[in-house]
């Protein structure tokens, strides 16, 4: 593990301890692009658990708590886990170098917020020594209230989602502050890469999305835990304001799965069409329109509910806008293919696959936009096909793009396209064969979350395909293990600029050195590289001057493992909080008085 | 947009913006911990009159349920007086944020120092509406309005707690050998921006939950 | 579309199940499934003539590549949409239009799926046609275009455009579906239990569980309820879901629009816990001659002719702190009223068929048949206080109790 980490990031300093006192972007981006790809592995094999039980009518393979428990972790070990920190991976280790700068905004607070990521990701996996969470990845109250699910499952949960929440919510301000403030001179916002652009929107969302979260959280766990009542209707409280408040950040948080998703499509796109992203400026303002429209649509997943047709109509029609701005991008994405002399990397495969799938995704998502509609998709495997397309066809698909596009910047090492293609072809067609089935399930009336299904109801042949599906899924997964792990073990070969891509990170080496760049470009257009290339304008002079980088710092894990020692006290014993609260306050002594300079 | 020249080293220096990385930073945390103290707010909104169709005491303000009147439980000249108390502190954050930046160490250190006893002796007031509101048989699990009241004010309380913390360290820190370094201008005024912060969200749940009936 | 015959066979569908006891698959032979499937898709296939037509020379000017991909096209959305189509004779098929809000809410649907189908295909047929076209080749340039403001606009519209259309159909459905019931409505109470339904009849003074009986082309008024947890009310052919919340009264209204002998199925679909998938529900839609004697039978007191030996042995065994049979001093309302027991088809919201055999599974031990079942075991093998004969007693006056 060191080995291939060690590889990913050329460190200049070796060895554990490097890794764990590193305030390096680059590693930390290193570090979390591991973490998330291993918890996605995990969160996969949950799957595969589920799908072998629903592969044929009343299947004995799990019962019915260790079931809810599998839906409830795979969704959390995919969102939270898999899919959030994978991203951050790539916004650590890409933005800094995006936006020509030498590292984020504050380097030991990036590494805080990925090692309070590993405790909160810990608290939660480590649930399943004790009791997992059962209670699917919404939980609605009051099914996860003390008086109906007693066990300790649903603390695990609001605990592990606290801490995840803040180590967040540390990351998304040391973004919001990196793009804003430590751009190269020259780039101007609308210069910046569409990647810097969602990044950008992402980190504005979860520092507006997960306040709420953390409110609903904290209500729960004072209602689990000392007796209130926010959510128990027969003493007054209402489970109508948890779906609320968990919604209102529900929805901006799919986005924040997808963003980063669609920013890395729209680097790999230009790049192998050799032309320049088709209305640049189009596909920015609708990322900044769909970020501002998932404010105002949470209550789509509600229509069942009850609410009043007026709240419903209103709630279907921003949510059907919603269409608009997205459909903009596909369409920009569509034209940037058109004209272009396109290269069909494996990335570009991704890119392109990611296109049609997620609009698959989207359609379904609009069908459910329409409350009539909606009342026979609600809880049915349509909105699970629903999800699983934009899910796993849109951000799935989009860092496997960028996974094979970056691979040689971040290793210097190139990912066999052969074996590739293989990965690619195979997980496409695993990926329709298991989720399309479930839109004919949907409309069959299977529900979701069911643990076991009647024969003669016409379920078992979908439910059979489906599962083989996942199975080929997961081998085209194992072909990707195998060329990951060919590929760090070769010796580099990768050029500064392997790919003709026009972007900054590809004016540096690859791996890029510690600090980045040996000197700070000046840009002039939106595709730095290809118009200093066409206009014959040569990399800066390297001046020569010492470049002063953080030191590492052991603080950061030390107050992580604080505020996880906090949250597991909660779990515990008040006396594991005390002492974590003591750790993490002497780490942010130690933090304010270490010399950076 | 900006064109400064943003080489940045780590910590950052020169920005994009020219404002300084940390103070960006607080400004955009405060901007989360709004939605933090929205949602509270928005719960007890949502609680506000569930207590007084229940009718299960004790209730916020005077009502009549029944024919049989209750007497409101929130004690509004005991609560102005901790409100002023606050609103000096700011006063007091001001002092200190300007000896800071005008190299005036001492003014620094007793307006830091004024600035947590003023913070305390609100918590000190909230201390004992909590206990006051025991005795008369409102705790967290009485009704809604128990619960929706200790939380948002106790979060917010818990606010004031880590901003005395907060100037707490820095005061202890400034008396080191070489105080708080270069950049204590810098220091105390983000410090500054967290306290007034903390204030401002008191005087808007001050008026949600005393002053609106 | 619905086929009754191999519905009727499969009749109390649980019958084989074995949910504990490791019987476990059942019978089901996905080999004779797949043979099926494929038969169809065939069958699909044929019928749309789609064969021939390809065949025929067709005169498309373009490169080879997208005259053939055109070809390939139209019977490649063909045959999705007949594989699509297969889901739809399922016994919980959405598809399957026999209840007033089912119908209204498809008015808005077949909207909004050709609207999807055209888009699906239209993307589609862009991503690979594109792909396909502008491939690097010796010779190309890639044309350096950063945009153009009137296709920006044009693509606005579109989607705008089609937003719109789906609008309206949807307002529509949605403001009808929400209208009040007519003053003559029958009135329902669904009350949501984990894991089971009951249901009553405020004005004709039934309650009973697991099987909702209503007539034919009559509006019913249901008030939706829960006990405990937040559940849902959904019979697929019949109407969509509404959810059962607790501390919440939610209304729906809709009519079936064909009574016919074999029950329409439902289920809960909000999780619930532990028995969710084992939440279930019939709906028996009669004639309004047969709802009537229905109703009149439910709503006399437990029948006359019961052994009062059986109901003595009955009422001396813990079921009465659950359960109720009106006319005795059973009132128990922890579980399903049992009045007139007898006259269900399944019990445990059709897990077992109503029979001796499964009546002693259940009432042995209910939660090895349906996991997590509030009611305790009974039977003295299983932890309970009751010996074999007692329990065979008490399984007689339960089928008495028509
Ligand atoms: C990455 C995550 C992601 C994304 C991007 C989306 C995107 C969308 N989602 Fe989805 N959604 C989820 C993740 C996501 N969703 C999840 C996880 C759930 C389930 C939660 C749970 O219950 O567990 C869910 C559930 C969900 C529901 C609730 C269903 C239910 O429970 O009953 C609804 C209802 O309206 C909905 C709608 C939409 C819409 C309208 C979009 C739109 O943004 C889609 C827009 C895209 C397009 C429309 C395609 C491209 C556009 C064109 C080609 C232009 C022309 C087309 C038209 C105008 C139609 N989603
Ligand atoms: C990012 C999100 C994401 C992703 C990627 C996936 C991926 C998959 N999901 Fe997931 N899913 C959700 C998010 C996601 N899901 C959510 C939010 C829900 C709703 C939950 C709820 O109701 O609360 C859900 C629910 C859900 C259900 C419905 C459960 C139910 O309602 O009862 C099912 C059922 O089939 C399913 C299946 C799958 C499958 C087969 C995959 C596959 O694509 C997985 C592919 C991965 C693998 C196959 C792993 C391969 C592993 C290896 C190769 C191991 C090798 C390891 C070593 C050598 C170390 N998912
Ligand atoms: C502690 C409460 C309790 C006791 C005691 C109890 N039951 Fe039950 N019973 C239930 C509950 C709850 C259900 C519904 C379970 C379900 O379907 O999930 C039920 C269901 C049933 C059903 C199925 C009814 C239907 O329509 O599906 C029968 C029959 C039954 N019980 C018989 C008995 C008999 C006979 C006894 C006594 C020997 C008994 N019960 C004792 C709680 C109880
Ligand atoms: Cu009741 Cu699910
Ligand atoms: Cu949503």
């Amino acid at each position: 593990m060191a080995t291939v980490a060690g590889t990913l990031a050329q460190p200049t300093h070796t060895g554990v301890w490097s890794w764990i006192t590193t305030v390096d972007h680059k590693r930390i981006g290193v570090l979390y692009g591991v973490s998330g790809f291993s918890f996605f592995l995990w969160g996969g094999l949950l799957a595969l658990l589920m799908r072998t039980q629903l592969a044929v009518p009343n299947g004995t393979v799990i019962e019915s708590d260790r079931f809810s428990q599998l839906f409830t972790m795979h969704a959390l070990t995919m969102i939270f886990l898999a899919i959030m920190p994978m991203g951050a991976g790539f916004f650590n280790y890409m933005i800094p170098l995006m936006i020509g700068a030498r590292d984020v905004a504050f380097p030991r607070l990036n590494a805080l917020s990925y090692w309070t990521f590993l405790g909160g990701a810990s608290i939660l996996s480590l649930s399943f020594f004790f009791e997992a969470p059962g209670g699917g990845w919404f939980n609605y109250a009051p099914l996860s209230e003390r008086p109906y699910s007693d066990g300790s499952g649903i603390d695990f949960y609001v605990v592990g989602l606290l801490t995840l929440g803040l180590s967040s919510l540390m990351a998304a301000l040391n973004f919001a502050v990196t793009i804003i403030n430590l751009r190269a001179p020259g780039m101007t916002m609308m210069r910046m890469p569409v990647f810097v652009w969602m990044t950008f929107v992402i980190s504005v969302l979860l520092i507006l999305a997960l306040p709420p979260l953390t409110v609903g959280l904290i209500q729960l766990l004072f209602d689990r835990q000392f007796g209130t009542h926010f959510f128990i209707a027969t003493e007054g409280g209402d489970p109508l304001l948890w779906q609320h408040i968990f919604w209102v950040f529900g929805h901006p948080e799919v986005y924040i799965l997808i963003l980063p998703a669609m920013g890395i499509v729209s680097e790999v796109l230009p790049t192998f069409s050799r032309k320049p992203l088709f209305g640049y400026p189009a596909v920015v303002f609708s990322g900044i329109a769909i970020a501002v429209l998932s404010w105002v649509v949470w209550s789509h997943h509600m229509f069942t509910t009850g609410m009043g047709s007026v709240p419903r109509a209103v709630f279907a029609v921003n949510t059907m806008i919603i269409g608009v701005p997205t459909g903009i991008k596909v369409f920009n994405w569509l034209a940037t293919l058109y004209g272009g002399s396109i290269r069909f990397t494996t990335a570009m495969y991704f890119a392109v696959a990611f296109i049609a799938t997620f609009t698959i995704g989207g359609i379904s998502g609009v069908m459910h936009a329409s409350p009539p509609v909606d009342s026979q998709h609600q809880d049915t495997y349509f909105v699970v096909a629903h999800l699983h397309y934009v899910l796993f066809g849109g951000a799935i698909m989009g860092i496997f793009a960028g996974i094979y596009y970056w691979f040689p910047k971040m290793t210097g090492r190139f990912l066999s396209e052969a074996l590739g293609r293989w990965h690619f072809w195979l997980l496409f067609i695993g990926m329709n064969m298991t989720f399309f089935p479930m839109h004919f399930l949907g409309i069959a009336g299977m529900p979701r979350r069911i643990y076991t299904y009647d024969d003669g109801l016409d379920w078992g042949f979908w439910n059979m395909f489906a599962t083989i599906g996942s199975y080929v899924i997961a081998v085209s997964l194992l072909i990707f293990l195998v060329n990951f792990f060919r590929s760090v073990r070769q010796e580099p070969t990768a050029e500064a600029n392997p790919w003709n891509a026009p972007t900054l990170e590809w004016g540096t080496s690859s791996p890029p050195p510690e600090h980045d760049f040996d000197a700070i470009y000046t840009v002039r257009a939106r595709d730095p590289l290809w118009y200093d290339r066409d206009h014959g304008i040569a990399p800066p002079e390297v001046t020569g001057e010492h470049i002063h980088m953080p030191p590492p710092s052991y603080y950061p894990i030390l107050i992580a493992i604080g505020i996880t020692l906090l949250g597991v006290g909660a779990l515990s014993h008040l006396a594991v909080s005390a002492l974590g609260g003591v750790i993490a306050y002497y780490g942010v002594w130690g933090w304010a008085l270490e010399p950076t300079d | 947009m900006a064109h400064a020249p943003a080489v940045a080293h780590g910590g950052g220096h020169t920005t994009s913006t020219g404002t300084e990385n940390r103070k960006l930073l607080m400004w955009i945390f405060l901007g989360s911990e709004c939605l933090f103290f929205g949602s509270l707010i928005a719960t007890y909104l949502v609680f506000k009159h569930q207590v007084i169709e229940r009718g299960i005491g004790p209730f916020p303000v005077d009502v009549t349920i029944d024919g049989v009147s209750h007497h409101g439980i929130l004690d509004i000249p005991l609560t102005s007086t901790s409100t002023f108390v606050l609103l000096m502190s700011s006063v007091t954050m001001v002092l200190a944020v300007y000896g800071a930046q005008h190299a005036r160490m001492k003014m620094m250190k007793l307006g830091l120092l004024a600035t947590m006893v003023l913070g305390l002796t609100f918590l000190g007031f909230q201390v004992y509406e909590f206990r006051t509101f025991g005795h008369e048989g409102l705790n967290l699990t009485t009704n809604l309005f128990g619960a929706t009241f200790f939380v948002l004010t106790g979060f917010h309380g818990t606010h004031v707690g880590v901003g005395v913390l907060y100037l707490g360290s820095m005061l202890a820190a400034s008396f080191r050998r070489n105080g708080l370094g270069r950049d204590t201008g810098a220091h105390v005024e983000i410090a500054g921006l967290y306290w007034h912060f903390v204030d401002i969200v008191w005087i808007v749940i001050f008026t949600v939950l005393y002053l609106i009936p | 579309m619905y086929d009754a015959a191999p519905f009727a066979a499969a009749a109390p569908r649980r019958l084989t199940v074995g949910v504990a006891d490791g019987t476990g698959t059942g019978g089901w032979d996905w080999r004779a499934s797949v043979a099926a499937r494929v038969g169809t898709v065939a069958g699909a296939w044929e019928g749309t003539g789609v064969r021939a037509r390809v065949a025929a020379p067709r005169r498309t000017p373009g490169r080879p590549r997208i005259r053939a991909l055109r070809r390939g096209l139209v019977p490649l959305a063909l045959v999705v949409l007949a594989v699509a189509l297969l889901g739809c004779d399922a016994p919980m098929s959405t598809s399957e239009i026999e209840g007033s809000w089912n119908k209204e809410v498809w008015k808005p649907y077949w909207v909004i799926i050709w609207l999807a189908g055209i888009v699906f295909v239209a993307i589609m047929a862009a991503t690979i046609v594109l792909s396909l076209m502008y491939r690097e080749r010796p010779g190309r340039e890639a044309r350096q275009i950063h945009g153009n403001t009137k296709f920006e606009v044009v693509w606005t519209i579109i989607p705008v455009v089609i937003v719109l259309v789906m609008m309206v159909p949807t307002l529509d459905s949605l403001f009808k579906l929400d209208e009040e019931p007519p003053a003559d409505a029958l009135k329902v109470e669904v009350i949501g239990h984990q894991w089971w339904f009951e249901f009553r009849y405020p004005e004709l003074d039934i309650v009973t569980a697991n099987e909702l009986h209503i007539p034919e082309g009559r509006v019913v008024d249901y008030a939706l309820r829960s006990v405990d947890v937040i559940h849902s009310f959904w019979v697929p052919q019949l109407a969509g879901k509404v959810d059962m919340v607790p501390g919440r009264d939610n209304r729906m209204a809709f009519s079936a629009l064909n009574a016919r002998p074999e029950p329409y199925l439902g289920q809960c679909v909000e999780f619930c816990g532990t028995s969710h998938a084992n939440m279930r529900f019939r709906v028996f839609v009669h004639t309004a001659e047969d709802f009537e004697r229905w109703a009149r039978e439910q709503a006399a007191p437990r029948v006359s002719s019961v052994s009062r030996t059986a109901e003595e042995a009955f009422l001396a065994a813990p079921c009465l702190g659950c359960h109720t049979v009106r006319g005795t001093n059973a009132a128990g309302i922890a579980g399903p009223n049992l009045t007139h027991v007898g006259s269900r088809t399944t019990i445990g919201s059709g897990m077992l068929e109503n029979t001796p055999a499964e009546l002693r599974r259940w009432i042995a031990n209910s939660s090895a048949v349906k996991p997590g079942s509030k009611m305790p075991p009974m039977a003295q093998s299983a932890g309970g206080t009751l010996t074999d004969e007692q329990i065979d007693v008490i399984i007689g006056y339960l089928q008495s109790l028509k």
